[in-house]
This record gives structure tokens, C-alpha cells and sequence, in this order.
């Protein structure tokens, strides 16, 4: 069984290498390869996870040591694959919904020219993350941290001919450059600390080591895990992200690959457990970006960029999880799944919306589009009930239980970051509902009339709304299925606690107010959004033109401001810090350098005196050196 | 007097000779101070010889005076063809020793 | 003989040191500080033979022949006749051109001199065994002796090293002709193809009242011509000046004598 486990990853990278190597001619079948190639990897994953349902609980992980990849004497690093109940879950998401996406994309992409070159970079991904969730050492999931950076780079700016996608993508890896060094100083720590940086030894290794240290690699650990998946202060990539194509925003940037942090965080959760400073750092990173991701999904009128801090804010949920220890990590990585299916949907669903109106994505020339492509409006409202939490739907499980944790995590903070998550329930059910009334409720912005009296030119195409092909369609319907039942599957009888447990270990958090007070408040403040959403988008007819809002609306426009704050302390404060350095090279190093040769110039300029080519002024030094000879001489004899 | 002041009056030689060739320009001067000093190391060996009793010291400079005659026979040679292509017999001129 | 076996020398020996010691030290002064070269030559022939005196009363009967033969006879000649053959007239300029020169000079053959008579004097040299014995059989017996036995090899080298020097003298200054000599035909034909002077080359001083040939004939307007100059002379820079001035004292001293004679001037004769 273990040999299949290099099969997952074999099957999309054969996919990969094939389709980025081939040529034009794997135009017309590339597509279709790489989709097969993907559904055999979910094929292997599911061959596995019934071979592991048939185990005890304790003895389910699998290893495969493929081969010694660096053999020092010292320094060991192996290219060994690792399959537990973690990696087996984030398997069949990966695989699963990456097929999915697979399915999808051949009809959303089926106009581009470059569709083989797309399946190529979606099978390059699904590579890089399973090898990512695959590795039983930290620089192997080093290797596929950073294919899977390269991947969504290349996916992000796929459409390169569009300035705002290459600058997006670049922006997207540079930010992501930024926690890659966190992780690589972190593996670095680890080998100083451990001699080793395989997941056993070290987690084993963490009770005897230092706090500060642990402190030290867990916080690298976070900031990797921030640039992976767009927390706050890494958060600035995510919503330029949305540049790509629809499919490669569902899959990577909300399905997937943003969930690499959590995965490491919950992976390294023994460092996190050994560090409670480090956790508790962890934690108010997820309240932070949880409320951040909201806020901003409240103001955005594109509805990818209005999913895409949706996406910050729910990962900030499962960050905020993670970083409550062990009574988190079960529910981290469950939302992370009921999220992957109904976040998925919903991003699939904005993809059919934009495909029926000619790749509009501002919400205010929707409107209305029920009637237009019904079966995009039942999965997505579908996913749109599983995030808000709608009860008995899977993002209701999932998020409540979190709540739970959270008020569970004790003392005052305890409250505020349960108070927190409670807000973010809130205010996801406040713009949730928000994009839901604007893209399928009201009245029919997109007409022509409507159209041109909010602004746009007179050459304005008027979209006929239809609904998108059944390969489209098909991959809605199964997530939507998922948004619905996972969470209750899962839920219902602990399955996925008991599940998981063996791997992330888990105690029951004791709330200082019992789980059905948390459920009632959850419920409370869901109607509350909604209600609110109704209110202000609903009742009232939505203004085809944005009106200019509070300064908190505005400021949540410019994503509240973050690349203006980093454009200011980072850039601003990089070319001061540069241009100091540079007068600094210029002034003392240079003047040092400079100094030293012009005054060896100097002095050799004077020496070169003494050569003067004159026989004559040769002969007076060697007269002068007999001299001094017979000189010493005569002190060595007279003493 | 004692016979040492011969080998007073060769270190003064010597170093009359050696002065010479360090002050004169004409290459033929500096050569004979060459010479002058050769002169005075005779004169000290042959002090010598007869400070020790034995004829080694005359030998050496018997030596001397057949190394000094090859000596002059090249340097003049040196001098002459010096002399041609240049038109100077100065040492100065042959300044080519610097950059 | 015996005299050379002793702390000090005759009364004689002594006398003889000083003068001639005195007369050497002078002639070597002489040799570094005379202008021209030649007087340089014979100052220095002259401490030579005072040295070959030198050695023989030291007892180095053969080395102070040889002195005289060898040195003064044939390597200072050798020296007169390069002396010669690059310009016997020639004096050298005694003005320093290197910067300091003169004095470190000075200063080092002063030093140098210095620390030589304090290592002799410090080395308390008061006994001399003198040459009585070596001598016995003979000055000249006992060094062919000591040469054809204990340094037999090193009379073999020199003897090499003589004749390497004598091969190396003559490719020194043994210059290889390139090219055929040109007949004389040839070259009157190049000088007719050139153009720049057809005539024969004028002769010297045909022009002035002197005739000696290392003086320029002057030309109509009174300066001198370089042309009517050996060419070797002119390399040397040995060319007799007849200045103007010279010229206007001449005809000033003519014309003293021909008012004191009452004698017509040369222009009225003429007519």
C-alpha cells in the first residue's frame, strides 16, 4: 500500500511535465489528460483511505522512504512520504475538489488558446500541494511550500497579457517570498535545535527543548504560515489574486493552497502546544484577519474580490483554531474542509455567473439572475447558507464548534477571541447575504438602460445571462452536496474527532457558558447579518452606482488600506533604509576602501621616487645596504 | 709603522673609488673608479699575505686582477656599443629602468 | 727580508708609505674629480703604479710586475684608447642632475670608509709574520706553486672566463653587415634622386681663414655650417665654435695691423 503513496503526486506531475512539454500537440486532448491524471490521484487517495478505514486508529499512518535525497554525514534529508489521517484528509480534499476544478475548467476555459498550458499549471499545483501535505520532513513540505507558490504564480498571472495579472502574480510571490523565509529560517532553527527536521523526531523532540527556541521556530512557523494563507500582515496578495481565472481562485485561493498555513500549523501543533506565547500570537493573528476578511468582504462590489476576504476572514477561523491547542485543531481542519467544498462552490458558482454575463464581475451590474441560470443559484445559495452557518448545514457545524473553542480557550481571552468570532459570524452573514441579494435578487442592473445610467460607455454590451454547461454545472452540484451534508457527517457521532485524533490529539474545551448558549448566540447574530444585509440590499433597490460610504466603507474599498500601508512603511521605509545604506557604502565603506588605495597610490607614488631608472641612485642604495651589512657586522663581532 | 696602515690606505682607496663611481656620469670614469676600488682589494690582500706569512692572499689577487682585465674587456665593450647607439657615454642617459 | 716579519717596518718602508701613500690617495681624488676623462685615465695609471710599488715592498715581487705590465700597461691603455675612441675632448659636466645624489654619496663612501678603518682598527693586527719563509724558495716559484696545485681549478676557470670575455667583447661590438656596402655609382645616384644637396659636401672652414677640420665653414651670411663637418666629429659634439664674435675680433686685430702697417685694407686693394 505504501507504494501508491508516490503515486498521488506521480500521476499530476507526469500530468505536468507532459502537458508543459508536449506541445501544441496535446492541444485538443491535454485538457482532458490532465484531468484524467488528477481524477487517478483522487483514485489512489480513495484506495488508500479505504485501506486505512480497515486499520486500528493507532496504526493507520503509512511511511515510504522514496530515496535519500541529501546524505551527509549529519545531515540527512530523505525524500520521504508520510500518510496519516491529516495528510489522508487534505489528500482527498486536494484531489477531490482539484478535480472538480479539473472537470470545470474544460468548459470555462474552452475558448482560451492556451487551455493546455492551464491543465499543465492546475496538475503542476495539485503535485506541489500533495507533496506539500505528503512530506514526513520539513524540507520536503519546503519543496512543495514552494512548487505550490510557483504554481499559483504562474496561475494568477495565466492571463499575463493583462498588466493587472502579471503585477498581481508578482505581488502574490513576493508576499509569499516573505513567509517562505520564515519557513526556511524556521527549518533552519529546527536543524540547530533538533540536528533533524523530519515531523517524528522533532515533534517527539519538543519536550525537551528550550520555550525560547520553540517560541523562535514557532513563530517563523506563523509567518510562513501568514504568507501561505494571506493572514494579516501577509494578507496584501489575496485579493489581487482574484486576476486569475475563476477556477484557479476556487481551487488555490480558497479551496486549497491558503490552507497550507493551517495544515502547518496543526502539523507543527506539538512546537505550537511546547510555545503558549507563539499560540497565543497565533491566535490573535486569525481574530485579526478574521474581523479584516470581513470587513473588506463587506465593501467590495467584485464579487470575486467580495469572496476572496471572505476567504482571508474563514481562514482566520481556522487560524484562530489552530492557535487554541489542541481543543482547535480538530476543528481548524474540519472547517478547512467544509470551507474547501462550500468556498469552492461559491467561487465556482461567481465563475458560471461571470460566464454568463460576459466576465462582468461588479455586483452592481447584476441583479436578479435566478431566473437566468437557476442551477447556479441553488448551489450557490447553497454554499452561501453553509458559510454563514446556516443550522444543519456544514459551515454551521464547523464554525460553531470553533466559537465553542474559542470561548473555551478561558479567562479574558477567552471572551474577546470568542466575542470575535462571534462578530465574524455576524459580519459574514452581513455580507454573504449582501453578495447573495445583489447577484441573484433585485432588480436587473445589467440592462442596457441601467447599465449606461450608472456609467458605463456607450458601446455597452448587454449580457444574456444563461446557464453554463453541464461540465460547469456538474462540479457545483457535488460541492453544493458537500456544503450541505459534510459538516453534519462529520459532526454527527464525532466521526471526524475520532478521525483525527490519533494524529492532533484533542481535549474537550469547557466553555465558561455552555454549547448551547454559544449555538443560540451563533444563530442570533446570523439573523442579525442577515437581517441587517436585508435591510440595507434587500428592501431597498441596490444603487447601480456605489455611493461614497463611511470612512470605514471606503477605507474597506482599498482593502483598508493595506497596500497603502505597506506601500508607506515598507516601500517607503525600504528606499530610506536603501539610500541610507547606499550613502552609507558610498561615504564609509567606499571612503574606507578608496581611502586605503589612495593612500597606497600615494605612498607608492612616492616610493616610485626611488625608482627612478638612474644606474646611479641604484648603486647608492646598494652601497648604502653594504654599508649597513658592515654595519652590523662589526655590533654582531663588538657584542 | 706598522703595516696595517696599508690596509687603511686600501679601505681609504676603496672608498674613494666607490664615492666615484656613485658621483660620476661618464661611464668610462665610473669604470676606472671600478677599477680604483679592484686596486685597493689588491692592496689589502696582498697586506694580508704578508700579515699571514703565506702567499694565498697574493693569489687571490693575482685572481683579482685576471677577473678585473675579463671585466674591463666586456665592459668596455658594453661602453662602445653603448657609445654607438646612443652618442652618449653618460649613465644617465640609459635611464629606461622606470616607466 | 727580515723587515718583513715584524710589528713594524724599516724607517725606509715608512717613509715611502707616506709619500707615495699621500701621492695615491691624491691620484684617486684626481681620478673622481677631474672633468675630462683622459686626465681621470693617468691619474688613475699613476696610484696604479704606486700601488705596484706598494706590493713589492710588501714582498709580492710578481704581483707588483704584473701590476705594472698588466694594469698600467695594458688595461689603463685599453681604457686610454676608448677614452679616445669616443671623444678625448669631451668634458663631462660636473653639475649634479640627481637630486641628493652628492651627498648621499658623500655620505656612504664617508660612512662606508669610516666603518672600514674602525673594523681594521678594532681587528688588532700588530703582528705580521711577514713573507720571509713563503718567499724563501722564490716569490714567483711559491705562487706558481700554490696556483698549479691548490688552485689549479681555479686558474682553470679564469682562464675560461678570459677567453668567454675576449668571444663576449668581440660579439659586443662586432656589428654583422645586413646589406651589400654601396658602390660608389649607387650612391651618387641616390644623391641625384634625392635632390636635397648635389654637390660634393663642402669642406671645412673653406670659407674662413681657418682650415683645421673640425671647424665649420662658414656661410655668406657668417653662420656656420654643420654640413662642411666631419660626420663623426659632429656626433661628438666636437665641433670648434667660430663665433661671431671670434670673427668681429679677427677683423677688428685685421684692421689694427693694416692702420699700424699703412697698409691699403683688402676691400681697396681689391679694387
Amino acid at each position: 500500500m505504501e507504494n501508491l503513496i508516490a503515486l498521488l503526486i506521480a500521476a499530476p506531475l507526469l500530468g505536468a511535465a507532459v502537458l508543459l512539454c508536449g506541445g501544441r500537440a496535446l492541444d485538443r486532448t491535454g485538457h482532458l489528460l490532465g484531468t484524467l491524471l488528477s481524477l487517478a490521484s483522487f483514485a489512489f487517495g480513495l484506495v488508500l483511505f479505504t485501506d486505512m478505514l480497515g486499520k486500528d486508529a493507532e496504526e493507520r499512518a503509512l511511511h515510504q522512504h522514496l530515496f535519500s535525497w541529501i546524505p551527509v554525514e549529519g545531515f540527512q534529508a530523505d525524500v520521504a512520504f508520510q500518510l496519516d489521517q491529516l495528510s489522508m484528509t487534505f489528500v482527498l480534499l486536494i484531489s477531490g475538489v482539484g478535480t472538480l476544478i479539473h472537470i470545470y475548467s474544460i468548459g470555462y476555459m474552452e475558448h482560451d488558446e492556451r487551455r493546455r498550458r492551464f491543465f499543465g499549471y492546475l496538475n503542476l499545483f495539485l503535485a506541489a500541494m500533495l507533496l506539500l501535505v505528503l512530506a514526513d520532513n520539513y524540507l520536503l513540505l519546503y519543496v512543495g511550500w514552494e512548487g505550490v507558490g510557483l504554481a499559483s504564480y504562474l496561475l494568477i498571472g495565466f492571463w499575463q497579457h493583462k498588466p493587472s495579472a502579471a503585477t498581481a502574480a508578482k505581488k502574490a510571490f513576493l508576499v509569499n517570498r516573505v513567509g517562505d523565509m520564515g519557513l526556511s529560517i524556521a527549518i533552519m532553527l529546527m536543524f540547530t535545535t533538533f540536528g533533524t527536521f523530519a515531523f517524528g523526531p522533532v515533534l517527539e523532540a519538543t519536550g525537551d527543548t528550550g520555550e525560547g527556541k520553540l517560541t523562535a521556530i514557532a513563530l517563523m512557523l506563523l509567518l510562513a504560515a501568514c504568507g501561505k494563507s494571506a493572514q494579516v500582515p501577509l494578507q496584501s496578495w489575496l485579493g489581487d489574486a482574484m486576476e486569475g481565472p475563476t477556477p484557479v481562485s476556487a481551487l488555490i485561493h480558497a479551496a486549497t493552497m491558503v490552507t497550507a498555513g493551517v495544515y502547518l500549523i496543526v502539523r507543527s501543533g506539538a512546537i505550537f502546544n511546547a510555545a503558549p506565547d507563539a499560540q497565543l500570537v497565533v491566535t490573535i493573528v486569525g481574530a485579526v484577519t478574521l474581523l479584516f476578511g470581513a470587513i473588506v468582504g463587506c465593501a467590495k462590489d467584485d464579487i470575486k474580490k467580495a469572496l476572496a476576504g471572505s476567504t482571508m476572514s474563514q481562514i482566520g477561523y481556522m487560524v484562530l483554531a489552530a492557535g487554541l491547542g489542541p481543543i482547535g485543531y480538530v476543528f481548524a481542519i474540519m472547517h478547512l474542509v467544509t470551507h474547501g467544498f462550500f468556498k469552492a462552490g461559491l467561487f465556482l458558482g461567481a465563475g458560471s455567473v461571470m460566464h454568463g454575463m460576459n466576465d462582468e464581475v461588479d455586483m452592481r451590474r447584476y441583479g436578479g439572475l435566478r431566473k437566468y441560470m437557476p442551477v447556479t443559484f441553488v448551489t450557490f445559495g447553497l454554499g452561501y447558507l453553509a458559510i454563514i452557518g446556516f443550522p444543519g448545514l456544514s459551515g454551521f457545524f464547523s464554525k460553531d464548534k470553533i466559537i465553542e473553542a474559542a470561548f473555551a480557550k478561558g479567562g479574558t481571552e477567552g471572551w474577546i477571541l470568542g466575542s470575535v468570532a462571534l462578530l465574524g459570524a455576524a459580519i459574514t452573514a452581513f455580507y454573504m447575504t449582501r453578495v447573495m441579494l445583489m447577484t441573484f435578487f433585485g432588480e436587473e442592473r445589467w440592462r442596457k438602460q441601467a447599465a449606461i445610467a450608472s456609467g458605463a460607455g456607450e458601446d455597452y454590451q448587454e449580457p444574456h445571462p444563461h446557464e453554463s454547461p453541464k461540465s460547469m454545472t456538474i462540479p457545483m452540484i457535488i460541492l453544493a452536496f458537500g456544503s450541505v451534508f459534510a459538516g453534519g457527517f462529520f459532526s454527527i457521532g464525532d466521526r471526524f474527532l475520532h478521525w483525527l485524533e490519533p494524529v492532533t490529539a484533542h481535549e474537550h474545551g469547557h466553555p465558561p457558558i455552555s454549547a448551547g448558549a454559544v449555538t443560540g448566540a451563533t444563530v442570533a447574530v446570523l439573523v442579525l447579518g442577515v437581517a441587517a444585509a436585508w435591510l440595507m440590499y434587500g428592501r431597498r433597490p441596490v444603487p447601480a452606482v456605489a455611493p461614497r460610504g463611511s470612512l470605514l466603507t471606503r477605507a474597506a474599498r482599498r482593502d483598508l488600506l493595506q497596500d497603502d500601508f505597506n506601500h508607506v512603511v515598507l516601500v517607503r521605509g525600504g528606499e530610506h533604509l536603501t539610500r541610507s545604506l547606499v550613502y552609507l557604502d558610498h561615504s564609509l565603506v567606499d571612503g574606507a576602501v578608496n581611502g586605503t588605495a589612495a593612500s597606497v597610490g600615494g605612498l607608492s607614488g612616492r616610493l616610485r621616487r626611488l625608482q627612478n631608472g638612474y644606474v646611479r641612485s641604484y648603486a647608492v642604495s646598494m652601497f648604502g645596504g653594504a654599508a649597513l651589512i658592515v654595519a652590523a657586522t662589526l655590533l654582531m663581532r663588538a657584542v | 709603522m706598522n703595516p696595517v696602515n696599508y690596509l687603511y690606505l686600501a679601505a681609504l682607496l676603496f672608498s674613494i673609488g666607490a664615492t666615484g663611481v656613485l658621483i660620476r656620469r661618464n661611464a668610462i670614469v665610473v669604470f676606472m673608479c671600478v677599477e680604483l676600488m679592484l686596486n685597493a682589494c689588491n692592496l689589502a690582500f696582498v697586506a694580508f699575505s704578508r700579515l699571514h706569512g703565506n702567499l694565498d692572499g697574493q693569489i687571490i689577487a693575482f685572481f683579482t686582477m685576471v677577473v678585473a682585465a675579463a671585466e674591463v674587456v666586456v665592459g668596455l665593450a658594453i661602453i662602445v656599443s653603448l657609445f654607438r647607439s646612443r652618442h652618449s657615454a653618460s649613465v644617465d642617459d640609459a635611464s629606461l629602468m622606470k616607466l | 727580508m727580515s723587515t718583513l716579519a715584524a710589528a713594524t717596518t724599516s724607517t725606509g718602508e715608512a717613509v715611502q708609505f707616506w709619500i707615495l701613500g699621500t701621492v695615491a690617495v691624491l691620484g684617486a681624488l684626481c681620478t673622481i674629480l677631474m672633468r675630462r676623462a683622459v686626465h681621470s685615465a693617468l691619474c688613475l695609471a699613476g696610484t696604479m703604479i704606486i700601488l705596484a710599488v706598494f706590493y713589492l715592498a710588501n714582498g709580492a715581487y710578481f704581483l707588483g710586475i704584473v701590476q705594472i705590465v698588466v694594469y698600467t700597461g695594458a688595461i689603463m691603455m685599453l681604457f686610454l684608447f676608448v677614452v679616445m675612441l669616443i671623444g678625448v675632448s669631451a668634458a663631462d659636466s660636473l653639475k649634479e642632475t640627481i637630486k641628493g645624489q652628492r651627498w648621499l654619496a658623500a655620505l656612504c663612501g664617508i660612512g662606508f670608509g669610516v666603518l672600514l678603518i674602525a673594523g681594521i682598527g678594532n681587528a688588532s693586527l700588530t703582528e705580521f709574520s711577514g713573507l720571509t719563509r713563503a718567499n724563501s724558495g722564490g716569490n714567483v716559484e711559491g705562487l706558481a706553486t700554490l696556483i698549479f696545485t691548490k688552485y689549479v681549478f681555479a686558474f682553470e676557470i679564469t682562464g675560461a672566463l678570459l677567453i668567454t670575455a675576449a668571444v663576449g667583447a668581440m660579439v659586443l661590438t662586432h656589428r654583422e653587415r645586413t646589406e651589400r656596402a654601396k658602390t660608389q655609382r649607387e650612391l651618387s645616384e641616390q644623391r641625384i634622386r634625392d635632390g636635397v644637396h648635389l654637390p660634393p659636401l663642402p669642406a671645412p672652414g673653406v670659407y674662413a681663414r681657418h682650415n683645421a677640420v673640425d671647424i665649420a665653414g662658414l656661410l655668406p651670411d657668417g653662420s656656420p655650417s654643420e654640413l662642411t663637418v666631419n660626420k663623426t666629429l659632429r656626433a661628438r659634439g666636437q665641433i670648434r665654435d667660430v663665433s661671431s664674435e671670434a670673427l668681429n675680433d679677427l677683423k677688428a686685430l685685421e684692421q689694427r695691423s693694416t692702420e699700424r702697417l699703412e697698409r691699403p685694407t683688402s676691400e681697396e686693394a681689391s679694387k
